[in-house]
């Protein structure tokens, strides 16, 4: 993506475009369209989450809770070949009584253009905190999980997943 | 966008008291991030499905909330443990408001 980028900025300076009033950015990837679109389904035209990003969302949700390790086993691959369809799979020890359950399941993405990826809610008539789905990623990046337990404790677990094709959005 | 979204839902017809069973769900949408562009340069709105929610017997078992870094055409498993027999509720909520039921009955033996 960076290529592309690179490509329209050369254009441009060869027109002498370089005093339009559009930010850099937008202009560059206007003309990144025009050069290459053909790369439009890819195109490098979204700002991405930052790990500050992620890290405000988890002090919204987390509050002056401190995360344990442990008791998450995340299924990721380590290497995704697509990042349009990488599969997901988690698994939270929980007896999944009524006394002692797991509530939510929470996951976040440090390089998407939104951090947050998914929340999901169990009863425990669940039987088990497992779930399994597919994510988009648009760049190899950490992906942080945050399980919240009945009683009030939070566990939290990181997996970084490398990315070769990024699912940027298509 | 072209057609209306299709669930399709597995869900073992019988299971034993108290098993743990998995529930296998997938919906046919092309969960539109609102990231992309067109070749024109405009934005393409977001149009995903951001919920989804499985009941038994009227009871919520298990939800989902989905941000557009799901992928398209959304898969979601799960588990349940059978205590009794009853129907399943899936639901999947449309940013615009549309609602993609399916209903599955489980026989505990």
């Amino acid at each position: 993506m960076n290529l592309i980028r690179y490509g329209g900025y050369k254009m441009d300076s060869l027109k002498g475009l370089d005093s339009l009033d559009e930010t850099p950015s937008r202009r560059l990837v206007l003309t990144a369209f025009t050069v290459a679109a053909v790369a439009a389904a890819m195109a490098p035209h979204m700002a991405l989450a930052t790990p500050a990003a992620v890290e405000a969302e988890l002090k919204k949700l987390l509050g002056e809770r401190k995360p344990l390790e442990g008791k998450i086993k995340l299924d990721l691959p380590a290497i995704a070949e697509n990042g349009l369809v990488v599969p997901l799979n988690f698994d939270v020890e929980s007896p999944m009584t009524e006394a002692d359950h797991v509530k939510a399941v929470h996951f976040f993405a440090d390089a998407n253009p939104l951090p947050g990826i998914a929340s999901f809610r169990f009863s425990p008539q669940a039987g088990r905190a497992s779930a399994s789905t597919r994510i988009r990623l648009a760049a190899t990046q950490n992906i942080i999980c945050v399980a919240e337990m009945s009683d009030g404790k939070v566990h939290m677990a990181r997996q970084e997943v490398k990315v070769t094709i990024g699912g940027c959005g298509g | 966008m072209s057609t209306k979204p299709t669930p399709r839902v597995r869900v073992p017809a019988q299971a034993k008291k108290d098993e743990i069973i998995e529930i296998k769900t997938l919906i046919s949408h092309e969960m539109e991030s609102g990231q992309r562009k067109d070749a024109a340069g405009a934005t393409i709105p977001r149009k995903i499905i951001k919920s989804f929610e499985a009941k038994f017997n009227g009871k919520p078992v298990f939800s989902a909330e989905w941000h557009p870094s799901i992928s398209a055409n959304p898969y979601q498993a799960f588990f349940f443990k059978a205590a009794e027999s009853g129907e399943f509720q899936f639901t999947w909520t449309d940013d615009d408001g549309s609602l993609y039921e399916s209903k599955n009955k489980l026989t505990v033996a």
